[in-house]
């Protein structure tokens, strides 16, 4: 499925006159040192700013391997001599501490419940707006769209105080509790719902039509022809939504009092990651910070080297249609 | 023809129309009602009428005391940092740097072959990342015996600590902002960049045309779409700051230890919701104002690019 070549992915065509593009240049002779100098420079900035861009994450991954006091030298480098004792050392006080597998847990259980109910919720919707012929399909339409200006601020408060009111937020709120008030408000997202009707108005009427001299229902046309064509897109956003899930702050935050259930983002803030001092004083240790910002994004990280694509094109299409 | 569908589309809208019912429909209107009541209690509804002070509490011209004239100026204050004028700041100073700055490298990446698709992978990595996890890396390194301050060598600059000024904390915001602020940019630039038709270039070419020339009288008119996307969106999330801040200086403790000092309208709104069940109207007349405010930037824009915009 994966391995499928994606409608999303526009291959460039470069249509290359070889003949003409050397006419170009023999006229161009005394240009071809400034344009190697220009090359240069341009790499030299690209490069500068990249080592600019990921110096966070290298630096992180680095100062969780240093023993503290080297952390608070300001060094770079850990110290190379009992570096392995350093790092288990490291990691296994803020495993201790900071239980990560019950938040990676918690984590992926909220993730993977939204992003799959999410995803019925968008192909039932997106369906509906993109085949199906109804009264008022384009004003609803709009009012989904125009929800998408309105900060969700103006909706979180609310949604808070519901949910508070009907007991679901509380320190002694359950499992069950605790993940249906993180994962009902965003089942339906009407940005998802957008980017697949846009992709099902691109499959041809024709076969529709041919589906429907077949004798088949819209029910069966729906998830044996749109679903698997809409396949890149369905991953697209299966991926966006965990993403999503996994770096949310806020709202978890806000609903689980209970701190069994909460989720990484929420736990790596909230988590005292601290040595107590033999006269009684809590130290806050920076080197076990970094341990717990590696254990939480590292995996988005690997997740990201493998869906590049998925995740690079998904994310760039909301722009391209300006 | 096709026969009109009308109950079984109905019936597949079913389950969003019930849950963006339930959480965004009747939410925005609660909320919006709620911002005009006096004495609301938010654990069991009552109230004592329609009114507008929750506004005017909110943006300091009503007195939270009559008699001691005590004003609420964690909003809005001309005299000191508050919510209103740090969003402010960190929106006028965040998204034009950032916005020139991905523009800058996604045309410098335009230019080049070699290593394009591994340079465009590295500046998009930061969109992945948690804000909160990374946010805690920058407090370490700008931490007073950080790494930054030993690169620079200005040892024992306190940049966000307990006691550092609000400038200085400032600062170091807008720097993590912009940081985060990037990939995203960078990408819609660099897609809308291949969209662009290669014979603008090749004619460029033919006349010689310098390269800055190219950048300034092609690219970014053919780019201007993208531009204004990038800009109303970019206004919009600056507008709403909040979880940098959390990332960088923790919950429940800021710089001077004084919280107002680095609140952000979102801050404001969250403070005011976590106050209690009698502060909620504030948080509620809070948030109206936010989207008044992002609704007022969002047309101007709209407004002023309609001359400018080449589709």
């Amino acid at each position: 499925m994966l391995a499928r070549k994606t409608p999303l992915i526009t291959t460039k065509l470069n249509l290359i006159v070889p003949g003409k593009a050397k006419d170009v240049r023999t006229t161009q002779q005394k240009d071809n040192t400034l344009h190697i100098l220009s090359l240069i420079l341009i790499y030299a900035i690209l490069i500068f700013a990249a080592i600019i861009v990921i110096f966070p994450f290298v630096y992180m991954i680095l100062a969780s391997f240093m023993k503290e006091s080297v952390l608070t030298t300001g060094a770079f480098l850990p110290e190379t001599n009992n570096l392995w004792e350093d790092i288990t050392y490291n990691y296994t006080s803020t495993l201790e501490r900071f239980s990560y597998l019950k938040y990676i847990g918690n984590t992926l259980v909220v993730g993977i419940t939204t992003t799959l109910l999410c995803i019925i919720v968008t192909i039932l919707s997106a369906f509906a707006f993109a085949r199906l012929k109804f009264r008022g399909r384009d004003f609803l339409f709009t009012i989904f769209l125009g929800t998408m200006m309105i900060p969700g601020e103006m909706m979180v408060i609310t949604n808070y105080l519901t949910l508070t009111n009907l007991g679901l937020i509380s320190p002694n709120q359950n499992a069950i509790e605790a993940y249906s008030s993180m994962v009902l408000p965003f089942i339906a997202s009407v940005f998802y719902i957008y980017l697949l009707r846009q992709n099902f108005m691109q499959i041809p009427n024709e076969l529709y039509l041919a589906a429907k001299v077949d004798g088949k229902s819209d029910w069966s046309y729906l998830w044996k022809v749109m679903v698997p064509l809409a396949a890149p897109t369905l991953i697209t956003v299966c991926i966006l939504s965990l993403i999503g899930s996994w770096n949310a702050y806020v709202w978890p935050r806000q609903v689980t009092l209970n701190t069994n259930f909460w989720v990484i983002s929420v736990a790596v803030r909230g988590e005292a990651l601290t040595r107590l001092d033999p006269t009684g004083i809590r130290i806050p240790m920076s080197s076990w910070q970094m341990c717990a910002s590696v254990l939480t994004v590292v995996p988005l990280l690997i997740l990201f080297i493998i869906f590049r694509k998925y995740i690079m094109s998904g994310t760039g299409r909301a722009g391209i249609k300006g | 023809m096709e026969k009109n569908n009308n109950w079984k589309a109905w019936l597949y809208l079913a389950p969003a129309l019930i849950l963006m019912g339930i959480f965004t429909f009747f939410p925005l209107i609660n909320t919006f009602i709620v911002s005009f009541l006096k004495d609301y209690n938010s654990a069991t509804g009552a109230n004592s009428g329609f009114t507008f002070e929750n506004y005017g509490r909110v943006l300091g011209i009503t007195p939270v005391d009559a008699e001691l004239g005590i004003y609420d100026n964690n909003f809005l204050s001309f005299t000191g940092p508050s919510a209103l004028t740090n969003t402010l700041l960190i929106t006028f100073v965040t998204v034009p740097i950032s916005v020139i700055i991905a523009l800058a490298i996604s045309i410098l990446l335009n230019n080049i072959k070699v290593c394009r698709k591994f340079l465009q992978t590295v500046f998009f990595m930061p969109y992945v990342t948690n804000i909160i996890a990374v946010g805690m890396v920058f407090s370490v390194m700008f931490s007073s015996t950080g790494i930054i301050n030993r690169i620079f060598g200005i040892d024992g600059t306190n940049w966000i600590g307990v006691g550092a000024s609000w400038g200085k904390s400032m600062f170091v915001l807008c720097i993590y902002v912009i940081w985060n602020a990037l990939p995203y940019k960078i990408l819609i630039f660099s897609s809308g960049l291949q969209g662009i038709d290669k014979q603008y270039y090749e004619a460029a070419k033919i006349d010689s045309t310098p390269r800055f020339k190219v950048a300034t009288k092609i690219t970014i008119p053919l780019l201007s779409p993208q531009i204004l996307y990038i800009t109303i969106t970019s206004f919009i999330s600056a507008f709403k700051e909040y979880n940098a801040i959390i990332g960088l200086f923790n919950r429940n403790y800021t710089t001077s230890g004084n919280v107002p000092d680095l609140y952000t309208v979102v801050y404001y709104i969250y403070d005011m919701l976590n106050s209690g069940t009698s502060m909620v109207q504030f948080a509620c007349a809070g948030a109206v104002v936010l989207f008044v405010i992002i609704m007022l930037f969002t047309l101007i824009q709209m407004q002023i690019s309609k001359r400018k915009v080449v589709y």
